[in-house]
């Protein structure tokens, strides 16, 4: 660890002005990511501008439009136990607690969250080529051993995935990021927030340096009463998704009035299909309709030599946890499938 | 009061509260004086050569004292005797820092040293290196045709090769109405104990070194060290007072040893070097290994042909040999065998023994290969393992001291509801779930080891025991204890057991499951000779009640010497009498000489519950029943903790851990505890053991085998079997992806 400055900000003015002011700054959270990049030499920061002590709305409020803001320092834990987010939005509930371990989510922060960067093995060693550490000097992963890669929305330049599973339901509750920086404040589409890899993979999302993430808003509908999130991986718990899912429906009846359905673990991105939403819009909801859905969805995914089975089983995966979702009472600790 | 027996009772272990607080020190956790601390740079390629190293800029950072690399460090022996260690296999033994040649990636190749570990760690990123890089081969499965015979040296004697063929194979196979031809797999394991390998060397001047080291071995640090730096033993001494798991890989000095030795007597410092956990990746492993096994039988089940061909990984150095091929004929008799055992050194790491070595990695293809002659045969798998049951060692024509395995199968089976097995795979459901049962065999040796005991009475009635072994957290401090004071007729707090100290009397490694036997049998011993004394010394005491008593008519009695009469002479009067402590120095070896006509062996069954999801595969094992045949059980609850943490790690084998080699790099990919999988609480269902009642007078002074890895041998290939009753699906590679039971040819999306 390289000698650095840190400062602990009381405003949140005061640590965008900091953390502005010197390119090799970085806000503070929980840490959980940061310091690992640090220890593995792959950030250096210079100057550390510690956020948790920011004395702005550290929980969550209601807001006037009948959604909600959840404060961008309040940690992954607390928001996944605090009664309006398990009563109104247990779809992001589940998807958090189906992340890391105890011990992580209750140092993680939501800002923290969706700033964090891909677990590709090879970005996490400096000394292989990387383009998302070192822009240009090539991809270890596209012929390495890519089991945890992405299969849509890649590039040639990167196939990464974005690894939070908190993510994955904001998205598909089309949360909004409200930011803070030097040139003021901005909302973002949850959409528009996380970018694919295109040919600067070294570019995770749309936040410009010196930008702070203050709260995240979530509109009125939580699809409380049929959601589910899926989460498959190569052991129970403590581990990224290959695949993960996260559904919320409105019904009508037996028929679909509304469907949400955004992806994890496959994309630089959560990945959402407009097609397939629009397209499960009125139909029965039935295996049929969310296979067909799925096929949308996959449209145009690609495998590695070892990610292939991911297409199959992000097909089989949509399909069931849109199934679970119909009787969210299935779902079972851990996020796995049910039983 | 009348002294309770120990032996055969729940004690918890007496380090426990220590451990569990944190007061426990582990080698890494000694605070010195003036300690510097050293970090290892490794090497970034895999083979090839250093051109350049530079550590100006990591030398001008404050706090950085010294880097040690191949072209400044301090003259070394360069012949290779003096750097193999008691473990060493035959070849030539690695000998860090030694040139500018690199032949592994990860190899240390500099040692930073700063007065703090974050500068030392920092700095290290700061020596810049420039190779020329050559090519090399690190993947078994694209080498498998360079395999070759095993060199011999000293570790044949404990690994031998396997036995000439016997009848002929090739033509019973051929005529066999019932045969399989399968080959089975598994990848790379790293031991990952949680503790960090690490050395504290205090450098005494004068010459001496008093060193902490994460070892299992205290005296093999101890040779290694003094051979190396040209010290004299008595001045080189190694402590290991708590080891925080190790599974093998403790069982060679590692380099943090050699390195942080060379840095103490090169500085005159005091110094300690730490692995972080990525480095724990830089040294011995689980090498991968391919197998070919071919059983044929008649129509009844008996095996009539068993071929089994394995192939393992060595690195380009030193020939590491496991026993894999051996087993199934220690089993299942057959009268036409064919056994062979093959290396392919590769640009990697020599392995090490990890838990279970060869035995775990044989007894998943053997018994995956009964499992499928079972189904060829339409016999029940237990029935045709007891069809083939045999109370000799058909690999030897000895009777085995005892097998109890019978027992094992049958309690096993019914404690886990056997019977209700529907053979027909994929049969078997709860929900969305396939169910399936398998089971298999585990087999393991019952090593006994040369040790030597030292036994001193105080004048407080206390008995210390003095032995160099080490406790790697498989109780061994407990389980002495307890033999000692039943043994001496007195309470387990009036034992001190005093050990993991190379100054102490002679011991062996802790490895092979061996430390009960060896060490436990020489407290035995050691301990009659004591009582021996202590009648003697009973009798000459003038004005005792005792005097004169014949020795028949004494015995011991609440920490003192008891005759017929009710006389009573207590241990600390007879240590007063003495005007010195009771002192006994006692070696006990196997008896070579009863045992040469006998077989020796732990058995087990091992019997599980899978369940796979029936669109998505994922697999769970939800529930497992071990029963274990290892002789005399001296703590149920110890032995209980060995049995369970091994099966957990044979679900882990089975299902989750393999070091990723990128091929192409030449490299492990997942080097850290998030990306090597290893199960946690959520993958582990409800797990029994059961021990079986095994009598043995014949292995050794206390009539118990070890335990800690024949709870291992027989999960995975139970759990691979299970997998196949509930999908149908046979994987033969170790560890089992749920994709890999994905029943389609795969599924192709539609175009964008
Ligand atoms: C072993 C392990 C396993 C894990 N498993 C999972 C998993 O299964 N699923 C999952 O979803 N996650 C997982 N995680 C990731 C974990 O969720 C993230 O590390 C965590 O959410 C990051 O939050 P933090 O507050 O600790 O961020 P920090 O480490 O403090 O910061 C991360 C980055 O975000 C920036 N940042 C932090 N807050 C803000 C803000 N308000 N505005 C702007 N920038 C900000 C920091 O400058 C830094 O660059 C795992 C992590 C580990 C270490
Ligand atoms: S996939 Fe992306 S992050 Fe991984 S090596 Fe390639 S460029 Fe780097």
């Amino acid at each position: 660890m390289n000698d650095f400055e840190f400062q602990q900000s009381a405003t949140t003015e005061e640590a965008i002005r900091s953390v502005s002011q010197n390119e090799n700054a970085f806000f503070l959270a929980g840490g959980t990511n940061l310091l690992d990049l640090w220890k593995y030499d792959i950030t250096h920061p210079a100057l550390l501008v510690d956020i948790n002590h920011i004395d702005a709305s550290d929980g969550i409020t209601e807001k006037q439009d009948g959604g909600i803001q959840i404060s961008a320092t309040l940690s992954n834990a607390r928001t996944a136990y605090h009664s309006i987010i398990e009563e109104r939005y247990p779809l992001l509930s589940k998807a958090i607690l189906a992340g890391a371990s105890a011990q992580i989510r209750n140092m993680a922060t939501n800002g923290g969250n969706l700033i964090q960067r891909t677990r590709c093995y090879y970005f996490y060693d400096p000394h292989l080529p990387c383009n998302k550490r070192e822009p240009g000097s090539g991809c270890s992963a596209i012929e390495g051993y890519n089991r945890i890669h992405a299969i849509l929305g890649a590039s040639d330049c990167c196939i990464a995935v974005f690894p939070s599973d908190m993510c994955v339901a904001l998205a598909a509750l089309d949360a909004v990021v409200n930011v803070q920086g030097p040139a003021g404040e901005r909302s973002i589409p949850f959409a528009d927030f996380h970018r694919l890899p295109g040919d600067t993979p070294d570019i995770d999302n749309n936040l410009s340096h010196g930008e702070l993430i203050t709260s995240i808003d979530l509109p009125p509908e939580g699809y409380a009463q049929h959601y589910s999130y899926l989460k498959l991986r190569d052991r129970h718990s403590y581990a990224f998704a290959l695949v993960s899912v996260a559904t919320g429906l409105a019904l009508d009846g037996n028929r679909i009035s509304s469907a949400r359905i955004a992806l994890g673990g496959v994309a630089h991105k959560p990945w959402r299909s407009v097609d397939a939403e629009d397209f499960l819009k009125g139909k029965p909801a039935t295996e049929e309709s969310f296979s067909t859905a799925a096929d949308i969805i996959l449209k145009g995914a690609k495998g590695y030599k070892y990610n292939n089975f991911k297409i199959e089983l992000a097909k089989k995966a949509i399909i069931r946890n849109c199934l679970m979702a119909l009787d969210p009472a299935s779902q079972v600790p851990g996020a796995g499938p049910s039983r | 009061m009348e002294n309770n027996r120990t032996v055969g009772t729940p004690l918890s272990r007496l380090e426990g509260k220590l451990k569990v607080t944190g007061a426990a020190k582990y080698a890494g956790e000694y605070n010195v004086e003036n300690l510097l601390y050293g970090y290892v740079v490794n090497s970034t390629i895999t083979t090839g050569k250093i051109l350049t190293i530079d550590s100006s800029v990591a030398l001008a950072l404050e706090g950085v004292v010294e880097v040690i690399t191949h072209e400044n460090r301090p003259k070394l022996p360069w012949f290779d005797l003096f750097y193999a260690d008691m473990d060493a296999p035959p070849g030539t033994v690695f000998k860090p820092l030694y040139n500018d040649e690199i032949v592994y990636n990860g190899q240390p190749i500099a040692l930073v040293l700063a007065n703090d570990f974050e500068t030392a760690r920092y700095a290290s990123t700061l020596v810049k290196v420039s190779y020329k890089s050559e090519e090399f081969q690190t993947c078994l499965d694209d080498h498998i045709d360079k395999a070759r015979d095993a060199k011999k040296g000293m570790a044949t004697m404990l690994k031998p090769p396997p036995p000439s063929p016997t009848g002929d194979f090739e033509k019973d196979y051929a005529r066999a109405p019932v045969k399989v031809d399968s080959t089975y797999q598994h990848g790379t394991e790293h031991h990952n104990p949680i503790e960090l390998f690490a050395t504290t060397t205090i450098f005494e001047g004068d010459g001496k070194l008093t060193i902490y080291d994460k070892t299992q071995g205290t005296i093999n640090s101890q040779f290694y060290v003094a051979n190396i730096f040209g010290l004299h033993y008595k001045d080189v001494r190694v402590l290991a007072p708590y080891v925080g798991g190790a599974f093998g890989s403790g069982l060679r000095p590692q380099y943090q040893l050699f390195l942080c030795v060379m840095a103490a007597m090169h500085l005159k410092r005091n110094v300690r070097v730490t692995l972080d956990r990525a480095q724990m990746f830089t040294f011995g492993h689980r090498p991968p290994n391919v197998q070919r096994l071919r059983f044929a039988s008649e129509v009844n089940g008996r095996l009539t042909a068993i071929s089994h061909q394995a192939i393992s990984e060595t690195s380009r150095f030193e020939d590491y040999t496991e026993v894999v091929s051996t087993w199934s004929h220690k089993l299942y008799p057959a009268p036409n065998t064919l056994f062979e055992y093959k290396l392919v050194p590769l640009d990697v790491y020599t392995p090490v023994d990890m838990r279970a070595p060869g035995g775990s990695t044989a007894m998943h293809a053997i018994e995956c290969i009964m499992d499928e002659l079972s189904y060829k045969l339409d016999i029940d798998p237990v029935e045709l393992r007891l069809i083939n049951y045999t109370d000799t060692d058909p690999s030897t024509g000895k009777p085995y001291t005892s097998k109890e395995l019978r027992q094992c199968y049958l309690k096993a089976a019914e404690q886990f509801g056997w019977e209700k097995r529907n053979p027909k795979p994929g049969s078997m459901k709860r929900g969305n779930k396939l169910v399936g049962y398998g089971m298999a065999t585990g087999i393991w040796d019952a090593f006994q080891f040369p040790s030597r005991i030292e036994m001193v009475l105080d004048k407080s009635g206390r008995v210390t025991v003095n032995n160099a072994v080490t406790d790697i957290g498989t109780g061994t401090l407990t389980v002495m204890t307890q033999i000692a004071a039943d043994e001496l007729g007195i309470p387990i707090d009036m034992v001190t057991f005093s050990y993991g100290d190379s100054r102490k009397p002679f011991s062996m490694f802790q490895g092979g499951s061996a430390m009960t036997a060896s060490t436990g049998s020489a407290i035995i011993v050691a301990a009659k000779l004591l009582k021996k004394k202590l009648f003697k010394i009973a009798k000459s005491m003038k004005n005792s009640s005792l005097a004169g008593v014949s020795e028949e008519e004494l015995s011991l009695k609440n920490g003192g010497i008891a005759g017929i009469n009710g006389s009573w002479v207590s241990f600390a009067d007879l240590v007063i009498h003495n005007k010195k402590p009771i002192r006994i120095k006692k070696m006990t070896m196997p008896n070579m000489l009863k045992l040469k006509k006998y077989s020796l062996g732990t058995h087990s069954a091992a019997f599980v519950e899978v369940e796979v999801d029936q669109q998505l595969k994922t697999i769970t094992v939800s529930r497992a029943v071990s029963a274990v045949a290892a002789g005399k059980i001296i703590n149920p609850k110890t032995a209980r903790s060995q049995v369970l943490g091994s099966m957990v790690w044979g679900i882990s084998k089975a299902l989750y851990e393999e070091t990723i080699m990128d091929a192409k790099l030449g490299k492990y990919m997942n080097p850290n505890l998030g990306e090597y999988h290893i199960p946690v609480h959520a993958d582990i269902g409800e797990l029994e053991v059961i021990f079986a009642d095994e009598k043995d007078d014949m292995i050794n002074e206390l009539g118990s085998k070890g335990v800690g890895e024949i709870g291992l041998v027989a999960m995975p290939a139970a759990i691979a079997n299970a997998i196949f009753h509930a999908t149908g699906k046979r994987i033969n590679k170790l560890p089992i992806h749920f994709d890999e039971l994905f029943e389609s040819e795969g599924y192709t999306p539609l175009m964008a």
